[in-house]
């Protein structure tokens, strides 16, 4: 279980230390919430907060309706012509080093920009390169989500004549809704979190918060990115605890419940 | 399900193949175009492979991007540099990892489910900010330092950040969860009594681990090594932070030929490189993990 320290020691600390009235990071000087405060009246943090938030949030949503589509795909239409192809353009952008794809798509853009005038790099482009790495994430999810789905309820569906999309959408979609949930989820947290990408492919316009908590970072260990990563930390634990509690309730009903319902 | 139709079929394969064939294949294509162009002052910072001369268009590519990674040492040492940091961290992930992954394949339900949690979790936690909080660990006056000093085991600060042990922690510190979730998917497949049967002939446990375990999870392990040494070859974040003068990675390289040298044509040319040598892990990659969703 030493592994397991190793993976979480580095956090601790650094929640330890955001509550350090010390400006010295490394020096323990009691307990204080004055970065929190320094944070919070930090307005560069703020903005690119605000900017991060809105690019995550459309990010995810088109992660999950392209990630859905292509994680049906795969798991569902069993051999089409292109599959092994496709297979990989889902897998790809999962393990290819961020620098190349930053590059690549900034690359896209600029040449879409002298041929077409559109899009000027900012939010937009940002938010399509992270849909796109975002999308293959949650394929992941929802191929394996439906490979350990009962098809023996789509098919008691079909026999009873409720037509395929009908199925699909009062059937299959509600059945995989935790891997939809955690694949939305994680794509918004990974372009939350996104440095490399975004600095290639944003503009002058739009800062990220990765972007502003870097360029702080470089300059030294600072006392509000300790207070920042800590309030992050916190979000996302609360989200994940309220993700796992939804999911138990879910499978706690179904459980006691008959699982027939209406069409 | 078979009933949705050509055109349901169509849409639902089709979308997101057109939109990562726009989005990441068409932008690779674009990348090996500009590698072959040369650096302007200007928007775009970079010349047209075709322009219009005495004799119409001609064409005006150039290899000299290439020459140039070929000729300057720089780029050879970081591309090296890169592959064996990348080596020896999915090394030391795997050694690390597969301990803990068969620790967790072994423990009972309840608590397999917790440490399983405890693996992911860090996925969801930001990268920038694990990689950060190993700086006031590890500085000078950090509190690895501080600590062994006031245990008397050294008597003057360790250089512990800024240098290649540094790097090769943050490395294997980050990467090691996509190591350890492969291999703990081959070992909670793994048929226990196959096991059994071999100590019941008479292996001892290592023959046993080395004749029957270490085989039979063999793609749990070539899946985690590539999901680290692909990603960890082109790391950035990490040479930047915890690096120092001496560490050369070609992630790093690329970032400044753009950033701060502004030459796109030679950026373009390096992930052009960089790409060629990570096909074949990547289609090997393809592979192992296709093989373990038919599992």
């Amino acid at each position: 279980m030493l592994g397991f320290g190793f993976l979480y020691a580095p956090i601790v600390l650094l929640v330890l230390y955001s509550f350090n009235a010390s400006r010295l990071v490394t020096v323990w000087g009691g307990f204080s919430p004055r970065w929190y405060g320094a944070l919070f009246r930090n307005e560069a943090f703020g903005a690119a907060a605000l900017t991060s938030l809105e690019v995550a949030a459309a990010a995810a949503t088109l992660s999950l309706v392209l990630g859905t589509f292509a994680g049906f795909s795969m798991a569902r239409f069993g051999r089409f012509p292109g599959r092994l192809v496709f297979g990989f353009l889902l897998l790809a952008p999962l393990i290819v080093p961020e620098v190349i794809l930053g590059l690549s798509l900034l690359l896209l853009f600029v040449a879409c920009q002298s041929w077409f005038g559109w899009p000027s790099r900012g939010m937009l482009t940002i938010m399509v390169a992270h849909a796109t790495f975002g999308g293959c994430f949650v394929s992941v999810l929802v191929r394996a989500q439906l490979a350990g789905f009962d098809r023996a309820l789509e098919e008691a569906a079909l026999d009873l004549g409720a037509r395929p999309w009908t199925v699909l959408a009062r059937i299959t979609l509600p059945g995989i809704r935790p891997a939809l949930l955690a694949g939305w989820l994680l794509a918004f947290t990974l372009s939350l979190d996104d440095l490399v990408i975004a600095s290639f492919v944003t503009g002058p316009a739009a800062t990220t918060l990765p972007m502003a908590v870097f360029s702080s970072v470089r300059l030294g260990v600072s006392p509000e990115v300790n207070a920042l990563a800590t309030m992050f930390l916190a979000a996302v634990f609360v989200l994940v605890a309220l993700a796992g509690w939804l999911m138990a309730r879910q499978e706690r009903r179904r459980q006691t419940t008959p699982r027939i319902r209406p069409i | 399900m078979t009933g949705l139709g050509r055109i349901g079929r169509l849409m639902l394969i089709g979308a997101p193949f057109l939109w990562l064939a726009l989005f990441f294949l068409l932008p690779l294509l674009i990348v090996v175009k500009i590698s072959l162009a040369e650096s302007k002052i200007g928007i775009p910072p970079y010349t047209p492979l075709l322009a219009n001369g005495s004799k119409g268009l001609e064409w005006r590519g150039t290899l000299a991007n290439y020459v140039l990674i070929a000729t300057d040492s720089l780029y050879l040492r970081a591309y090296l540099g890169s592959i064996g940091n990348a080596a020896l961290a999915t090394a030391l992930c795997l050694v690390i990892g597969y301990p803990i992954a068969y620790a967790i394949a072994r423990s009972p339900s309840v608590r397999r489910q917790l440490l399983l949690f405890l693996v992911i979790m860090p996925f969801w936690t930001s990268f920038l900010i694990r990689v950060y909080a190993w700086i006031a660990i590890l500085e000078p006056q950090g509190l690895l330092n501080q600590l062994l000093i006031a245990l008397g085991l050294v008597t003057a600060p360790l250089p512990l950040l800024n240098n290649q042990f540094s790097v090769q922690l943050g490395l294997v510190y980050s990467y090691l969860p996509f190591m350890i979730l492969p291999l703990y998917g081959s070992l909670s497949r793994l048929d226990q009594s196959l096991v059994e049967a071999a100590a019941d002939l008479g292996a001892r446990p290592l023959q046993a681990f080395l004749g029957v375990i270490l085989p039979l999870t063999l793609p749990g392990i070539a899946a985690g090594s590539l999901l680290v040494l692909i990603p960890a070859a082109g790391e950035f974040v990490i040479p930047d932070l915890l690096g120092g003068p001496g560490t050369l990675m070609i992630g790093k390289v690329l970032w400044d030929e753009f950033f701060n040298n502004r030459d796109w044509p030679v950026a373009a040319a390096v992930a052009v490189v960089l790409v060629a040598a990570l096909a074949l892990p990547l289609l090997a990659a393809q592979r192992f993990l296709e093989r373990e969703h038919a599992a």
